[in-house]
């Protein structure tokens, strides 16, 4: 079971998380909302929680819940670029059906 | 899917979550506020459901009113009650009391760089007023979306100078609002009818509002308008249209044209009501019957058709006219080579406008769209796209620099780094050098306008890079950059490549002038009167200096044989120390060292003159010299 991060994607986070100037790694998971029933959380992890299983890619520590597991396990984090654009992008193959711009999404 | 960006710890947004941004055309008769929902750009209405808020605002000791009261309140308090306010924004007192018709309202004698009017709450500015009028809007907005704004794209006058838009921002900024970008209002209208999906392709936006008229040609390249030119009247509107149609009343009213002095501002107010009524009939129709009711008696019924309606606006059509083909000449296009005529203001409604518009042109001119709205509409869309509701490939850059903006080099010349109608953002570099040997710091200038030389443009800022390594003129390298970025926030830095010594400077905000900078520019004015002066009492010292030190050479040349050795040396040592004086910045000094040479020169200039007397005198009796005195 594994939540991944690209080396492009650890790189990005590190430097974010350095510029920020705390937090412990990137927590990912999902919640319950959305057109198409579940949406990412992408946000920075300022501790670990008892329940927390935590990954690591690159030396960048990535922090998800059981039920953000359940739903992102196999995921790999991608940075990308879309035109002007630069972000983390989650490509999870657990994912069944997504609306269409796939901020929400059904597994 | 679409690219996440990390949150902080429990901020993750909510898929959809839009950010809320909204457009506003801040009109000089009405306002308007528009916004995106659900991919359609709609007008937001006020809780009574009006759209257009009238741009009027009173203020009294305990409240400001805004809107339709504040328009009501002209008549009883008409210095405290202000009216087409945007056209005091960035103006001077000077410009504001030439206006025509005078300004009913007080001016602050002591601040003539930023007009401050009287009001019971103290003195206000325009840009304070303009305040006033975008904060209900601001309100109006919130609560119909539901949630805080990120930001506004207000629109202007394509014609707007730089001051004009610094205050334009400075007025969103007091009613808390962001401003993601000015829009010039024809650009708004152009891209509510979505012509910015075209390639390229020549727009008229003709703009009849209620009390003005803007004619512009746009030209769209790769997804960005740039005007290339502008024009119109500023005392030509709908309104003129009432008050033909309303002359023609009282000439066939039974009180008679005469009579249309002596109505009160009450029966004023009917009348053009009246006339507003017929006219707004006959867009529909082609004939419309009406009676007007004056002094508790009807004083005319009857019926007009759309003809003679027509006949009234002709001569006003005609004037609009001449505006949109002085504006082609400018542009240097002819009428034929326009892709698209846009219409906006409420009086385009008008079907003669129309009808005129469309022969001028050549073409069906476009009026799908509400014409009140589409500025605010176009404005709406743009918003969408700053506040990042929109994907990369749908994102349009409209903005481009009003004027070049460039750096003053040695004989007061302007550089150009980044050239007018330079689409934002922008970063452009450039390199300098010393122009003197061993100089160690330069001195930058940033200048805004289209001139050749310094003292005819703009003067934007002043810095200095220092710390440069003592060197031979002309083989430091100092690279200027110049960066505008998406807001206009032009940031110039320079940097000197062999010590990385760098120095920067943030012409705030946007390359235009605030209130401040205005103010500044006033007093810097003063400040640079008495450089110039110095510069002048240099010049004339230097001047005087050489003339002494050319003197003395020639008579030193000429009479070398009165010189003793005692003042010799005396005399060649405050001679070089004059020469130097003149190369240096001190005048007080130059006159010093003048003094000191001709002090030096005393004894030899005395025997000069001895020599010259007793020359003149020589050979001639005493006798002979009374006698031609007494002559």
């Amino acid at each position: 079971m594994s939540i991944t991060l690209s080396e492009k994607a650890a790189n990005y986070v590190r430097d974010y998380l350095s510029r920020r100037g705390k937090g412990v790694g990137l927590r990912v998971g999902v919640k319950t909302s959305g057109c198409s029933g579940l949406s990412y959380v992408l946000e920075y992890a300022d501790e670990f929680k008892p329940e927390d299983i935590i990954f690591e890619s690159f030396g960048v520590k990535v922090v998800t819940d059981p039920k953000g597991l359940l739903h992102l396990d196999g995921s790999e984090l991608d940075l990308v670029r879309e035109g002007l654009n630069l972000g983390l992008k989650f490509n999870n193959p657990n994912v069944k059906d997504a609306c269409g711009c796939g901020e929400s999404f059904t597994v | 899917m679409s690219l996440m960006q990390i949150s902080e710890p429990g901020q993750t947004l909510a898929p959809h979550a839009r950010r809320l941004a909204v457009g506003i055309d801040l009109g000089t008769t009405n306002s308007l506020v528009a916004s995106v929902i659900n991919g359609v750009a709609e007008c937001l209405p006020d809780v009574v459901g009006a759209l257009l808020l009238p741009s009027a605002v009173h203020i009294a000791a305990d409240k400001i009113e805004v809107g339709e009261d504040a328009k009501a309140r002209s008549a009883l308090d008409p210095e405290h009650t202000f009216i087409s306010i945007k056209r005091l924004m960035g103006r001077g007192l000077d410009d504001v009391q030439q206006m025509k018709p005078a300004l009913p309202y007080r001016f602050d004698p002591h601040e003539p760089a930023v007009p401050r009017m009287h009001t019971p709450q103290g003195w206000m500015s325009a840009v304070e007023i303009s305040a006033e009028i975008l904060k209900p809007l601001k309100v109006r907005a919130e609560e119909r979306l539901g949630g805080e704004l990120v930001g506004a794209v207000i629109t202007v006058p394509a014609y707007f100078d730089d001051a004009q838009r610094q205050a334009t921002r400075d007025a969103a900024r007091l009613a808390g609002l962001h401003v993601l970008r000015l829009l010039n209002e024809p650009t708004a209208a152009a891209l509510a009818y979505g012509l910015d999906t075209h390639a390229t392709g020549l727009i008229a936006v003709y703009d009849l509002g209620g009390g003005t008229f803007d004619i512009s040609i746009l030209r769209l390249r790769q997804g960005v308008f740039e005007v290339i030119a502008t024009g119109g009247d500023t005392q030509l509107g709908g309104d003129d249209f009432d008050h033909a149609l309303a002359l023609w009343l009282m000439e066939r009213s039974s009180l008679g044209t005469a009579a249309n002095e002596m109505l009160s501002a009450g029966e004023q107010r009917h009348l053009s009501r009246t006339a507003c009524a017929i006219k707004e009939a006959l867009t529909g129709n082609e004939q419309t019957c009406a009676r007007l009711d004056l002094r508790g008696e009807t004083v005319w019924s009857g019926c007009l058709t759309r003809n003679e309606f027509n006949t009234l606006a002709d001569p006003l059509i005609e004037r609009t006219l001449t505006a949109c083909a002085q504006a082609l000449k400018d542009a240097g296009i002819a009428a034929s080579e326009i892709q698209d005529v846009v219409m906006v203001g409420g009086a385009t409604r008008v079907p003669r406008v129309r009808e005129r518009v469309s022969a001028f042109f050549g073409r069906e001119v476009l009026t799908d769209i509400d014409p009140d709205k589409v500025v605010a509409l176009g404005a709406a869309l743009q918003a969408d796209v700053l506040a990042g509701n929109k994907s990369a490939d749908e994102m349009v850059l409209l903005d481009v620099t009003p004027l070049s903006l460039g750096l003053e080099t040695m004989g007061g010349l302007v550089e150009t780094i980044i050239p007018r109608n330079t689409t934002l953002p922008v970063a452009r570099a450039q390199e300098f050098t010393t122009f003197k040997d061993g100089q160690t710091a330069i001195s930058l200038h940033i200048v805004q306008g289209e001139r050749d030389s310094v003292e005819h443009n703009r003067s934007l800022a002043r810095f200095s890079l220092r710390g440069i390594p003592a060197m031979v003129a002309g083989a430091a390298r100092v690279r200027v950059t110049f960066q505008i970025d998406a807001d206009g926030l032009l940031t110039v830095s320079a940097q000197e490549k062999i010590t990385g010594t760098h120095s920067e400077i943030q012409v705030k905000p946007s390359y235009g002038l605030s209130e401040e900078n205005v103010e500044q520019m006033l007093r810097s004015a003063f400040d640079h009167a008495s450089d110039d002066v110095h510069a002048r009492r240099l010049r004339e010292a230097r001047v005087e200096g050489a003339r002494s030190l050319e003197a003395i050479d020639s008579a030193m040349a000429s009479d070398a044989a009165l010189l003793t050795e005692i003042d010799r040396p005396i005399l060649l040592a405050a001679r070089a120390l004059l020469d130097q004086a003149i190369q240096g910045e001190d005048t007080q000094a130059i006159h010093e060292a003048v003094e000191h040479l001709e002090n030096a020169a005393l004894p030899f200039i005395q025997r000069r003159m001895n020599q010259a007397v007793s020359r003149a005198l020589a050979g001639h009796s005493v006798d002979e010299m009374a006698a031609q005195m007494q002559r």
